[in-house]
């Protein structure tokens, strides 16, 4: 099956065993996608290393670009302003929300739900315009950048997001009214692609795979990053560890990202600062470019030398949308990585599969699939 | 921007590892996000059962594996482990661990070659069944061999290819000319003449296509 399937999500090939019906063994052939972006990191200075590794999982970019600026931030010491931390979990949550709005669409398609891929990217359409206001480009925005962020938030973004938000919870509301009491789907979802508690931990799964199995683990509630312990939000967790749970937990996460994300607006101030201040690490800001020869200088050399990033090696874990995703990176004290390393949660999602669809039916592989919510480019990298 | 504070290893972790294996088999490192200590390669494995098993510890959770090379530099490899305990959200039937985060590191040198010739590690398949395709992943693209993996193949590169591309001295981008082409083996002269002959000839043709039949195809042709 795959790698042209329509529903493996991209270029994931499985070899199936087969009994009739029935899968009695099944391979997963994985790295079609592999254009070794962790070599080429290597090569880059630190800022350039963003946009690369915003195309690992290219369905929760701003996840990606936010754990690798967390964890050199770390080797670097620096302390963010309240106002940058604040507008990177809204940027966080409206990712997450994203990556989950195209995970449902895709997920029931697949399964056989059309229409509500149709309701599902209208939304997505209107976080990409989100993305698209505050970096003119859509789907990689490298707006999360080390010490803080690219520029200031564009003006009316915080209507413009306040208008999404106020729509999502009926938006949400809809998706349910078709798929969670409708018996096709629960007859596909319910008792599929089990994988039990102690299995799913050893197998390295967490997110929302191993809190539809009674895994109490988030990353913002255990090891707080971003001030998440000041917002007030609510872990989802199921018990049955089967494509309908993660599909309610996912569900529910959803909910949950909005409700983050109305806080964090309510905290963002009109005006201040989207940096930390640290010219050493983040250019001037352009009317002192223009206008003062030191911070011109600064900025020709953070462009055409970048910056040093102290020795030492960090891996700060985020809750992505798949589950726990960090980079582990090392440095000599240059201005080149030695080391980028991404945690990528997809790539054990994928080594999950023959577990979860052993001994099941054929059409169950593609739920499993779906449920899993891999995306190659992150499992490939 | 100040010189980040170190994290110290955890006192505790460190003397119920030790009940295990002697002392100089686990020293701490310093680091600046998690507690972070050395392995000695051949105690890996009781390391890691103690730290899964131990009900103080129970480090449940394989998070990640992988490997820097630090070439020139001997030992060359680090394979790079990181572990934890998730406290309350999974734990042993007696009770919770604290929630906590571990790195823990084995040098690898080049010059201690195991099986396939390569430097190797142990293999943590048997205790996390997560560790398979990390390790695999390791192998190919660093070319670390894991003893007592059951299925030790290349994964994202394919089956046939030469070199482990993360390795330092592995070059970057490796530009080649394309098979199928080749200089031209003509002067310039030859070339403009054959350009020549060949619109001459098929002017003439043309001119003559009119006024003559087409030769039939025969099947002595």
């Amino acid at each position: 099956m795959g790698p042209q399937h329509p529903s493996t999500h991209g270029v994931l090939r499985l070899v199936l065993e087969l009994d009739g019906e029935t899968i009695v063994g099944a391979e997963p052939t994985i790295g079609f996608l592999h254009t070794g972006i962790e070599k080429t990191a290597e090569q880059k200075k630190w800022q350039q290393v963003i946009p690369l590794v915003e195309r690992m999982d290219y369905l929760g970019a701003q996840s990606n670009s936010l754990s690798f600026c967390l964890s050199a931030e770390k080797l670097l010491g620096l302390e963010m302003p309240d106002r940058v931390t604040y507008i990177r979990v809204l940027i966080a949550e409206l990712q997450r929300l994203n990556s989950h709005l195209v995970w449902l669409a895709t997920h029931a398609m697949e399964i056989g739900a059309i229409s509500v891929m149709m309701y599902a990217f209208r939304e997505r359409e209107q976080l990409l315009n989100l993305n698209e206001m505050i970096a003119g480009f859509r789907l990689f925005p490298s707006y999360i950048r080390i010490g803080g962020l690219r520029e200031d938030l564009p003006r009316d973004y915080k209507k413009a997001v306040k208008e999404l938000l106020d729509k999502m919870p009926a938006a949400i509301d809809n998706y349910e009214l078709m798929l969670t009491k409708n018996q096709v789907w629960t007859k596909r979802t319910k008792g599929v692609a089990v994988l039990s508690k102690e299995m799913t931990l050893a197998l390295g799964l967490v997110g929302p795979m191993a809190r539809a199995v009674g895994i109490n683990y988030d990353v913002r509630r255990m090891w707080p990053y971003l001030k998440y312990d000041t917002f007030d939000f609510v872990v989802p967790t199921r018990t049955a560890g089967d494509v309908f749970a993660r599909y309610q937990v996912k569900v529910e996460e959803m909910r949950q990202s909005v409700r983050i994300c109305q806080q964090a607006l309510e905290r963002i101030s009109p005006t201040g600062v989207y940096d930390c201040g640290d010219y050493r690490v983040v250019p001037p800001p352009k009317d002192r470019v223009y206008t003062e020869m030191e911070a011109l200088i600064q900025h020709f050399l953070i462009y055409s030398q970048g910056f040093t990033v102290l020795k030492g090696e960090a891996y700060v874990p985020v809750e992505g949308a798949r589950g726990e995703h960090g980079f582990y990176i090392v440095s000599d004290g240059g201005n080149r990585p030695v080391r980028v390393k991404s945690r990528a949660p997809s790539f054990l999602a994928c080594q999950a599969l023959p577990h979860m669809i052993k001994g099941g039916l054929i059409a169950d592989v593609i739920a499993a699939i779906g449920s899993t919510d891999v995306v190659m480019g992150d499992v490939d990298r | 921007m100040e010189t980040p504070v170190q994290i110290p290893f955890d006192a505790q972790v460190l003397d119920l590892v030790r009940e295990k294996v002697p002392a100089d088999a686990i020293e701490p490192a310093p680091a600046v996000d998690m507690p972070t200590a050395y392995v000695a390669r051949e105690h890996m494995l009781a390391v890691c059962e103690t730290l899964r098993d131990h009900p103080a510890l129970q480090f449940s959770f394989l998070v990640e594996i992988t490997a820097a090379d630090y070439h020139p530099a001997t030992p060359r490899f680090e394979v790079v482990y990181h572990f934890a305990c998730l406290g309350e959200a999974f734990a042993q039937p007696a009770g919770a661990a604290v929630p906590r985060r571990l790195r823990l590191k084995v040098r690898v040198p080049d010059n201690d070659l195991g099986e396939q010739s390569l430097p190797w590690a142990h293999s943590l398949t048997p205790l996390w069944p997560a560790a398979n395709w990390l390790e695999r992943e390791v192998f190919d693209l660093f070319g670390v061999a894991f003893t007592g993996h059951p299925d030790l193949r290349r994964i994202l590169t394919p089956d046939d290819w030469t070199g482990y591309p993360l390795r330092k001295d592995y070059p970057v981008q490796v530009r080649k000319d394309a098979a199928s082409w080749s200089p031209m083996q003509l002067t310039v002269e030859e070339f403009a003449a054959n350009v020549r002959a060949t619109r001459a000839a098929s002017a003439a043709a043309a001119r003559t296509r009119v006024d003559e039949p087409v030769p039939m195809r025969t099947d002595k042709d």
